[in-house]
């Protein structure tokens, strides 16, 4: 099982999944930030798994896995950032209380 | 003069006793569970602390995973980054921004049902495609790890050098833009309130507008 590229291909697929229904059901906009590192990681667990099938692409799938997680941190300290200046303003870290553009 | 026990003698047989399976099937199997597990509780969970924190058993489980694979330098990786600094910046956000009476008593929206939906469907689809899939480049077993390999295309590779400096530039710039999204500022004047670095840009923008003539 662990010796088929399948295998971790639906559980990178599967883990994207889980993360796609965080970000479109969860109301709190932390949750959803966590939600999109879920999806990230899914994401690397799919490269790195073409990599260690493939010897072409043994080295480049790690690299491009490396580089992901960077623009995540660079994502996650942006992001939170932003919640948190959101938050000082509205008081709430619930996204669908953030209507004042809806009118 | 005793023989010491050599350590090959103390080895594992090579498949499991019982079920006859090879020892990193089980090993994945347990990870995967693990990983799925809390990735499902991270989503699902009423409490988000508890969320945050099973999204570090999550990563831990992933970075297990990526070890199996030979992708050991991105274990390591992952460990660093996701478990040691995301993770504990997620927490410190989270428990900067907990309102006093406790979690939300609606976690999802109403609208959730459609959002499972189509996360399922999107499941469905990535499977029956996976299966329906045959990869002409890939081997039929794992191969093994080399992380010199990794080593010599960041450093020696004229592509990856770039790219390295290219996100160093980057997650300078974050640190930057976090900084200034977040950072409060101090008035001289005491009688001006503190105020974000977004609310100063948007004061004056208000106070012309208010100084305008019905």
């Amino acid at each position: 099982m662990s010796h088929s590229l399948d295998a971790y291909l639906i559980l990178s697929g599967l883990l994207f999944s889980i993360g796609v229904f965080g970000f479109l059901a969860r109301r709190n906009a932390i949750a959803m930030l966590m939600s999109i590192e879920l999806m990230l990681n899914a994401v690397n667990l799919a490269a790195i798994a073409f990599g260690a099938f493939t010897p072409q692409l043994q080295g480049q799938a790690a690299l491009i896995a490396l580089m992901v997680m960077a623009v995540a941190a660079a994502e996650a300290t942006v992001g939170l950032a932003i919640v948190i200046a959101i938050y000082r303003n509205r008081r709430t870290p619930l996204v669908d209380e953030y209507a004042s553009m809806r009118e | 003069m005793m023989p010491m026990p050599v350590l090959a003698d103390l080895a594992l047989p090579p498949n499991i006793p019982i079920i006859g399976w090879a020892w990193d099937d089980l090993l994945f199997l347990i990870l995967a569970g693990i990983m799925l597990g809390c990735a499902l509780f991270v989503v699902l969970g009423r409490n988000i602390v508890r969320s945050g924190l099973a999204m570090m058993g999550c990563f831990a489980a992933l970075s297990g995973i990526y070890a199996l694979s030979g992708a050991v330098i991105v274990a390591a990786t992952e460990v660093l980054v996701y478990i040691g600094a995301i993770s504990i910046l997620i927490l410190f956000a989270i428990m900067l921004t907990q309102s006093k009476s406790g979690p939300a008593e609606l976690v999802f929206h109403h609208q959730a049902w459609a959002g499972a939906l189509a996360a399922i469907g999107f499941a469905l689809l990535v499977m029956v495609s996976i299966m329906n899939t045959t990869w002409p480049l890939a081997g039929t077993d794992r191969l093994p790890a080399a992380t010199n390999a990794v080593a010599m295309l960041l450093f020696q590779d004229s592509l990856f050098i770039f790219a390295l400096q290219v996100v160093a530039v980057l997650l300078t710039a974050a640190v930057i833009g976090g900084v200034f999204l977040a950072k409060r500022e101090v008035s001289p004047d005491p009688g001006v309130p503190e105020m974000t670095t977004l609310e100063r840009l948007r004061a004056p923008a208000e106070a012309a507008t208010a100084d305008q003539p019905a």
